[in-house]
Formats: structure tokens, sequence, C-alpha cells
């Protein structure tokens, strides 16, 4: 094995191996012995680092680019067609069927409803998804565990805890007594009434999650804990979701297959009508409220 | 009635979503890993399925969702080409979740594991829809949960590094929303529809008139810069080699070998479905995608050669990888871009088999990471060894396995474009040496005996030695020397799109 002794072979087998120090040039042993004296560079503000000119760079040619996109797209949309203008290209037999047709094919009068939940649900079921997915990466990163957490800040937050117990905001409590319970009904009249009234789901389940998180701030997440903990969250997310994709499923399958669902529209106009769209109603309406109060609660205290 | 067929597409996506749905509730992390294997294989078996039924009458068929047809409800779109994507997508995630399973419960906590289960099923239910629609704002949604959920796989493994790295791809990957985003909002506003075969009427009509020339092209950027960004082409890769590099092995694979491609996937249905691609290629749309896929071939290599942490220069090497896929879309001739969806193919399965190799060798060596101290580790498991040594060797085009005909077809499409033939095979010869300066190393280094490769037995990995490596080292083989199958099938599906 006499040729491989030599320098390049050894140069060679090295870089094979990933080992780089054989490249460094061989430390100055004597500059190492000398005692520290702080030089003049030091005492001087330190030049900019590669990194530092880089950033520098970066700023003035984000602030370029921004400005450079921000007006390509205000020439684009000046050039875009009017609102309102009967010409729209907008206002076509898409729309047309949605209004002229809404009422008596999805049996809900707000019209909004029944595009969202009814003609285009897929979209929505995709959109109420986006909520569970938002809720689960919150909790994967910020429910408490070995890794974020150490005993000195349980202790400290267990402390903070205790203080606040003791100096509830009085006007507070009282004030959200009286505003809580007009807060939650509205609520939900707000999401069983989404197929006959602007709103739904989506705004109403922020109104009682909202509710919800008024009632945390004044009394407490631990008051809150007696009747919502993680497991009432996880049941209600997950069963609400799986009802609305349950429910879609059928609905899809059995609609693209041409065979009749069987789902009763009822009159339109009274609250128990429109099929469907009231069940994913309240689905909705159930997630958006459990996701909004389940980010309140995880971000302050790191538990639901 | 339909055929039976037909409703596979939509129980396939349904199936994922419903499976993420449920595992939040499921007792334990064992049965949310089986209902997670059984699910995606039961997508790869259903696509099997599909491409069987719709290849040999070359069917090009749309599903609509629901009652209501097309302007009004949502649409699935399907032919040979989805059913071969959405046969890889699920085949590759059953085998990265199988072999990568052990490292994945050694990264994770406990608690938090069916988190992680819920986001790949979910992950794998956006790919599929990406694939599958025929509705420009579905593709929307689905790129949102993917984002998302990509993001989540990666900061599952929480430390400071991954966080790190997440914020960024996070931060990155929502600007490409955004700029999809506007795009979307841009053509609804002057067409009026978001049906792909309505949007693409409404956009010959307005292209036929000359009216809003320039909004045209802008929405074809916006919407192809903001698919550039997530799937990592060149200037705008900077956020894939630290958040690939540094998530558990399962993550890497499927974001390197599948979530990239999705994105792609759905770039090519907008350019066929929407704006026909002979209007994407007097938009000059290609050039930018030939230029930067040029770059990026070279830049990704680079930045390959000079990581020593092996799984931050396989992701390198990805980026390397998508560069080739987007100068063979750029080349402007209709064989380039069936050559980029061969690269797809062959590097969705060619990514995941290293990760997973390279995963699994530095599971033995007590989860080391850089190549000068994994020497010797494929002592002790040979079958990690060899698919680390397979998928090399196809990086680097060695003939009778996949990356070779992949580059063999691009270099026979640029053949068919005089303007755009020399660069493009320069880079290539560049590009395939710099593969082999930063593998074979690797490869060497792995089978160099060293002290530790005698050490005591290292426990089993069922999943990965009898399940994931052989089947994706077959694959990788299949690709290699019946590649002109799958080219058939693609070229086929380009023509229905």
């Amino acid at each position: 094995m006499k040729i491989f002794k030599g320098r390049f072979f050894q140069n060679l087998i090295m870089w094979v191996n990933g080992d780089t120090e054989h490249f460094l040039p061989p430390a100055d042993t004597k500059m190492m012995e000398s005692p520290k004296v702080p030089s003049v560079t030091q005492t001087l503000r330190p030049l900019p680092t590669k990194d530092e000119v880089f950033l520098g760079s970066f700023t003035g040619l984000s602030i370029f680019l921004v400005i450079g996109l921000v007006s390509i797209l205000l020439l684009t949309t000046y050039n875009l067609p009017l609102f309102g203008d009967p010409d729209n290209p907008v206002v076509n037999e898409v729309i047309k069927r949605y209004v002229e047709k809404g009422v008596e094919e999805t049996g809900a009068i707000n019209v909004v409803a029944g595009m969202i939940l009814d003609y285009r649900a897929f979209d929505t079921l995709g959109e109420a998804s986006v909520l569970l997915l938002a809720g689960t990466s919150v909790m994967m990163l910020l429910l408490k565990d070995i890794k974020n957490t150490d005993p000195e800040d349980d202790q400290i937050a267990a402390y903070e805890m205790e203080i606040e117990e003791r100096n509830r905001d009085l006007i507070l409590q009282k004030i959200t007594m009286i505003l809580l319970p007009a807060i939650i009904l509205y609520g939900i009249y707000v999401v069983i009434n989404g197929h006959l009234s602007p709103g739904g789901g989506f705004s109403g389940g922020a109104i009682l999650g909202a509710g919800l998180i008024l009632y945390a701030s004044a009394f407490g997440t631990n008051e809150v804990r007696k009747i919502f903990t993680m497991k009432t969250f996880k049941i209600l997310t997950t069963s609400a979701l799986m009802t609305y994709a349950i429910c879609k499923t059928y609905v899809f399958l059995l609609g693209a297959n041409g065979i009749d669902t069987r789902i009763p529209l009822g009159t339109p106009g009274a609250i128990f009508s429109s099929g469907l769209i009231f069940v994913l109603d309240v689905c909705v309406g159930i997630i958006v409220a459990c996701t909004m109060y389940g980010f309140y609660s995880i971000f302050t205290t790191g538990e639901i | 009635m339909l055929p039976l067929h037909y409703n596979i597409p939509a129980i396939s996506i349904l199936a994922c979503l419903i499976s993420g749905i449920v595992i939040p509730l499921l007792p334990s992390e064992r049965a949310a890993l089986r209902l997670n294997l059984t699910v995606s294989g039961f997508v790869a078996f259903l696509s099997a399925i599909l491409l069987y039924k719709v290849v040999p009458n070359n069917e090009y068929f749309v599903y609509t969702m629901g009652s209501f047809p097309a302007p009004w409800g949502n649409e699935l779109a399907v032919g040979p080409l989805e059913a071969l994507m959405a046969f890889v997508f699920g085949l590759v995630t059953f085998l990265s979740l199988a072999g990568g399973v052990q490292t994945l419960f050694h990264d994770i906590l406990p608690g938090k594991r069916n988190f992680f289960f819920t986001m790949l099923n979910m992950l794998l239910a956006s790919l599929l829809a990406m694939t599958y629609t025929n509705d420009l704002f579905t593709s929307y949604v689905f790129i949102e949960i993917s984002t998302l959920a990509a993001c989540a796989i990666v900061v599952a493994r929480d430390t400071p590094k991954t966080i790190g790295s997440t914020i960024r791809y996070l931060a990155l990957s929502l600007l490409g929303s955004g700029l999809f985003l506007i795009g979307v909002v841009l053509l609804y506003c002057i067409t009026g529809h978001l049906l792909m075969p309505h949007l693409q009427m409404q956009i010959l009509r307005l292209i036929a008139t000359g009216k809003y020339a320039m909004p045209i092209t802008l929405i074809a950027g916006l919407l192809f810069v903001g698919i550039a960004i997530k799937s990592a082409l060149f200037p705008f890769g900077t956020w894939l080699p630290m958040a690939h590099g540094g998530a558990t092995t399962t993550s890497s694979a499927i974001l390197s070998g599948l979530v990239l491609k999705g994105y792609i996937m759905l770039l090519v249905k907008i350019f066929y479905r929407i704006f026909t691609i002979d209007l994407i290629r007097s938009l000059h749309v290609t050039d930018v995608m030939y230029v930067c896929g040029l770059i990026g071939m070279i830049y990704g290599s680079i930045e390959a050669y000079r990581e020593e942490h092996i799984k931050r220069m396989l992701a390198h090497s990805s980026m390397a990888q998508i560069g080739y896929i987007f100068m063979g879309l750029g080349l402007d001739v209709n064989l380039g871009i069936a050559a980029a969806f061969l690269q797809i193919v062959v590097h969705a399965f060619v990514k995941p088999l290293l990760f997973l190799s390279a995963g699994r060798l530095s599971e033995i060596y007590n989860h080391e990471k850089s190549s000068y101290r994994l020497r010797g580790s494929a002592h002790k498991d040979w079958v990690a060894g060899i698919g680390f040594t397979l998928g090399s060797l196809s990086m680097v085009g060695i003939p009778l396995l996949g990356g070779f005909l992949a580059k063999y077809y691009l270099i026979e499409a640029a053949m068919q474009n005089p303007y755009k033939l020399w660069p493009a095979l320069f880079t290539l010869m560049i590009s395939a040496v710099m593969n082999a300066l930063y593998y074979i190393p690797g490869v060497i280094a792995i089978w160099t005996r060293s002290e530790l490769s005698t050490a005591n037995p290292v426990e089993h990995n069922i999943g990965f030695t009898w399940i994931a490596a052989p089947v994706l080292s077959i694959a990788v083989v299949f690709l290699g020397v019946n590649g002109t199958y799958v080219m058939e099938i693609i070229q086929r599906g380009l023509a229905l799109l």
C-alpha cells in the first residue's frame, strides 16, 4: 500500500472523509501563547461582518422590490373592470344562477350560505380543515412538554397565577356577568340563523369564541376549565368536522353519480330548512369557537 | 350512474381528510400509525386501479363534487397523468412512513405524535387535491392546507434549529400563497370564472380581442412565482436546505420527494388547462423557468458539495433536482415537459430512498449526521448501505437506474430546441460531475470500515429493512429499465390535459 502514502493521496483520503481540518494552515503557536493585550481594533467599533453587509443591502433591495411590486399591482388594478359595471365579466351565468335559483336549489334564503355550504362545499370543507390544522399546529408547538418547560418556569407561572387569582378585576367580572349571556345567545342566534340571514358558522363561531375569551380573561382560564377541558376541545372540534366531512362525502358521492340524496330542503325561511346547510353551519360554528378559544388559552397558559 | 372507478379520486381525497380528522381522538400512537399506513396504502392501491383503467382507453373525465355541474360547483379532472402522480404520492407516503417510523418515535415527544400523523394525512389529502382539482380556488385552499401541514411536520421535531428554519419556511411559503391568491383574484376579476375550462375559454377570448393583455401577463407571472417559491426554484429556494435537512426522516423524505412535486403538478395543470401552453410560451414564462432552472442546478450542486451534514447535503441536492425539472419545463418542447415529469417520478422515489437510508445509517450511529462520522455504518446495516449507494448512483446518472433515463430524456428534449440546446447540455454535464463529486465520497465513506462498524449489533428496523428500502430500490431500478412505459403514460396524460 505504498502508493497511498503520498501527500496527494493523503489529501484525497482526508477529503473523502470530509475532514477539512487538514487543509487549514497550521496554527501559529507563538501567537496563541502571547498574553492578551486589547488591540486597537478591539477598542474601536467592529467592522461590519459579511452577514451584516448582506443584511444592509437586503433592506435596501427589499424596499426597492416592494415598491416595484406595489406599483405594478396598482397599475393592474387601475386597468381592471369597474365594480358594479353591468359589463363587468363577473356578472355572468354563474352569479345569475346563484342569485336567481339559489333559494330553490339549496333552500337557503342567505345566498352566501347556499354558495359556500352547498354549491362550493368542497372549498369550505378545506377551509374548515385549515382551522383544525392551525389549532393542531399551535398545540404541537406550544402545548407544555418536557422540551419547552422547566420546573423554574412552572413555579414562576404558578406564582403569577396565584397573584392574578387574588386580584381579579371586579368591574370586568360584573360587566362580563351582564354581557356574557347576551354574547353567547347572540352567537348561537347568528350560527343557527346562518341560512336565513347574514352571518353563519364562521361569524357566529367567532362571536361565541370571543365570549369564551372574555369569560376566561375575567375569571381566569381555570374557571373555564371546569366546563371546557382539553378533552371537550378535542371531542367537539373533531366530531364537528367529522360530521361535516361525512355529510359532505355522502352528498358528493351520491350527487356525482346522479342519485337523489333524499335530503329534505324544507320550506325556505323556516328555521329547520335548507337541508344540510343548517347542520354544516352548526358544525362550522363549533369549530371556529373552539379554535378561537383554544388559541387564546394555549398562547396564554400553554394548555387548554 | 358513473363507472365505478370515476369515484376513486374523490374517495381518496375524502378518506385522507376524514382519517386526518379522526386521528386526534385515537387512544394510542400505534393506532394512529396503523390508520395512517392503511390510508396511504389504500390511496396507492386505488390509484393503481385507476391508472390501470384509465391508461388503456386514454380516458380523461371530469367528476362533479356534488350535484351541481361545471361553472357552479367544484370539480375534479382526472386523466392518466393525474392517476400516475396520485399513485406515486400514496405509495411514497406509505413507504416513507414505514421506513422512518423508528426515527420518528425517537425525534417526536410522545404526546405530540398523534398531531404529526394528522398532519401527514392532511398533507397527502392536499397533494391529491392539488393534483386532481379542476378548480383554481380549490387548488388555493389545498395549497393553504399543504403549507400549514408541511411547516408543522418540520417543526414537530421541536429543536431550536428546526423552529428557526420553520419560521423562515413559513414566511416564504406564505409569501408564495399570497402571490398565488392575488393571481387568482385578478383572474376572477377579468374572467368571472374559477373553473379551469371556463377560464381557458375566457382567456382565449380576451387574447383574441387584445383586452387586458397586461393583467394576463401579470397573472401568469404571479401564479408562476407563487408556486416557484413553494417548490424551491433557484432564487426562492433558500428555505429548503434548513427545513428539509433539520426535520425528522419521514418529513424530509415526504417534503423533498412529494410536496415540491405536488406544486409543480398544479403549475403544469394551470399552464395547460387555463393558459394553454402556447400562450405561456409566448409570454416568455418558460424562458424564465429555463434560466432559473439552469442556475438552480449549478447552485444547488455547489452548496451540496460544500455541505458536510448528510441530510442537508441531500436537501441541497433536491434544489438542484428541482432545477432539472424546471429546465425541462422551460425547454419549449412537449418532450421536455414529459421528461420533467419523468424526472419528478424518479426523484420522488430516489430522494426518499436516500433520506431514509441516511436516516437509518445515522440511527445506527447514535443519530450522528456528518458524513465523516458515518464511516463504516453500511457494514452494520447493509440494506441501508445498498439503498444509499443505489440512490447516489441514480443521482449521478448511471445507466439502468432511474436517474439516467430522466437525464437522457432531458437531453433528447433539449436536442429538439436548437436555441436552448448548448446551455442545457453544458449545465447538465457540470451538474452530473458535481453530483458525482458529492455523492461518491459519501458512498465510499459509509463502506469504509472503522472501529465502530464492528461494535455491537444494532436494533432491527423492520419497516425500513423489509418494506421501504426494497420497494424503493426496486422502483429505482424498474424506472431505469422500464422507464419508457412510464414515459408513455406521461406523454398520453400530457396530450389529454
